[in-house]
């Protein structure tokens, strides 16, 4: 049976890691091979590298950090942030990693998402979806939306908007809709953010998650929210998430990712121990 | 001589030559039929479309040597892709024809399947017949799929694995010096790399 997956994200500055693993005696708490390498051994199921940095023009660094990371260790990893073209695809690719994640770009341009997907493979290209709670949406839809109204949002109608720029854009379209377009034009994955919920450890937008899920048949990431194991049991169950991303209730230690799996195993959640 | 890894465009190359190095077994990047050719083993990687597998091995003249190393009896793995183009035929995108190395179909996992698709994660592998690259790898043991297309070996005997996703499928073949994988040892951490060892120990045995 397919383990439900928990994967820890690292926030990458400048090649250094600037959100996570904290309190552990880390050779070097900053480089991302040794934050990949205690995550590997405590049996994390994946691995995202969320690149901030501001600038196109240090996208080597990146590439250097996934090399490093790639000699040591022999688990899926997804890097995600800033990609704008398919050559940015293929050197993260050729550089080591297995996936890449695409947001703004995706919503800029469509059509990168399926270039991406038919040169590369759909089993690499993961669209991460920042989406916020609305009623009628609040942002400019894109020009080319025009020719795609069943992703606008009509006036009035509750349901989830989605956010570009790290979300703090609004685009005035649908997520949910958005997330089967995304599906259509050969996503393999959606990495999907509650932008309601990220940083508030108060748990999953589990309606947001569920409704996703239901909505597509690729796998869905859920991701925004977590604080307590109860949080990844209720996106993976309730939510019907076939992932839960998670950043600090690992890099604090409040939970190992080996004490996630046995709590979430007692509760019936098919996971790899 | 060492072990070529076959460098035909598709997939990540990298991490499965770092694995090898991980467990000490020379390998290479390969991208000539000559280099094929004088290996002492020679491993498939692949992740994509079966069509662009199929033709890039063709433009590169690797097709040839890649069928002919399998028949002369040197040690072959393949992973994901290069498991598939072993068989008869795929139906990704219409029909396309394999290396017919053995008979048998490449489908994709049913429409009306109540489960994702692509199988993307870590999935346990039931173990029907002990292949020596499974030496070390205990029944049951999790690796790493990423796929939406599995194989229906017409010969159910070559089997060496099998796992469920809604349904039961062929995860591992194993016929004498061939070995392949629908599973990606490289990315299943450990268990992976003990797969990768075991397959560099036979090849120096052969």
């Amino acid at each position: 049976m397919l383990a439900k997956r928990i994967i820890p994200c690292l926030d990458v500055k400048d090649g250094r890691v600037v959100k996570g693993i904290s309190f552990v005696n880390l050779r070097d708490a900053g480089d991302p091979v040794d934050n990949a390498l205690y995550y590997d051994e405590q049996g994390a199921d994946e691995l995202v590298f969320l690149d901030i940095t501001a600038s196109h023009e240090k996208r080597n660094i990146i590439l250097d950090v996934v090399r490093k990371t790639a000699e040591e260790v022999f688990m899926p990893f997804t890097v995600g942030g800033g990609l704008k073209t398919p050559d940015d695809i293929r050197e993260l690719l050729k550089a080591g990693c297995d996936k890449v994640s695409i947001n703004t770009s995706a919503v800029k341009d469509p059509a990168f998402v399926q270039k991406g997907a038919e040169r590369f493979g759909s089993q690499c290209i993961v669209v991460a979806i920042d989406a916020k709670r609305t009623v009628g949406g609040k942002g400019a839809p894109p020009e080319w939306a025009q020719y795609h109204p069943e992703l606008l949002i009509p006036e009035g109608k509750e349901t989830w908007e989605l956010y570009i720029h790290g979300g703090r854009t609004p685009m005035g379209l649908d997520a949910i809709e958005w997330a089967k377009f995304m599906e259509r034009l050969g996503a393999g994955e959606i990495l999907l953010t509650s932008m309601d919920r990220d940083g508030r450890k108060d748990g999953y937008d589990i309606a947001l998650t569920r409704t996703v899920s239901e909505a597509v048949t690729i796998p869905v990431i859920a991701s925004g929210g977590a604080g307590t194991l109860e949080h990844l049991y209720e996106a993976l169950s309730e939510g019907k998430a076939d992932a839960v991303l998670a950043a600090s209730i690992f890099h604090y230690r409040e939970h190992s990712i080996r004490e996630a799996k046995e709590f979430l195993r007692a509760r019936g959640v098919p996971v790899r121990l | 001589m060492s072990i070529a890894i076959v460098d035909y465009g598709m997939g990540n190359l990298r991490s499965v030559e770092k694995g090898f190095l991980k467990v000490g077994v020379d390998a290479r990047v390969v991208s000539t039929p000559t280099e094929v050719e004088d290996a002492s083993g020679v491993v498939l990687p692949g992740v994509g479309a079966f069509r662009d597998c199929i033709r890039n091995l063709e433009e590169l003249n690797l097709r040839e040597a890649v069928i002919r190393g399998i028949r002369g009896g040197k040690p072959f793995l393949g992973i994901c892709l290069g498991l598939q183009v072993l068989f008869t035929q795929s139906e990704e995108f219409g029909l396309c024809n394999g290396f017919d190395v053995f008979p048998g179909r490449v489908v994709r996992f049913p429409e009306d399947h109540t489960l994702k698709v692509p199988h993307m994660g870590w999935n346990t592998l039931s173990i029907k017949r002990r292949a020596p690259i499974l030496e070390d790898v205990p029944d049951g043991a999790s690796f790493y799929f990423v796929h939406s297309y599995y194989v229906v070996p017409d010969e159910p005997g070559i089997t060496a694995t099998t796992t469920d996703y809604g349904l039961r499928f062929t995860s591992m073949i194993w016929k004498d010096n061939v070995f392949a994988t629908q599973f990606h040892p490289e990315k299943s951490q450990q268990m992976g790399l003990r797969v990768l060892k075991s397959f560099g120990q036979f090849v120096k045995k052969n």
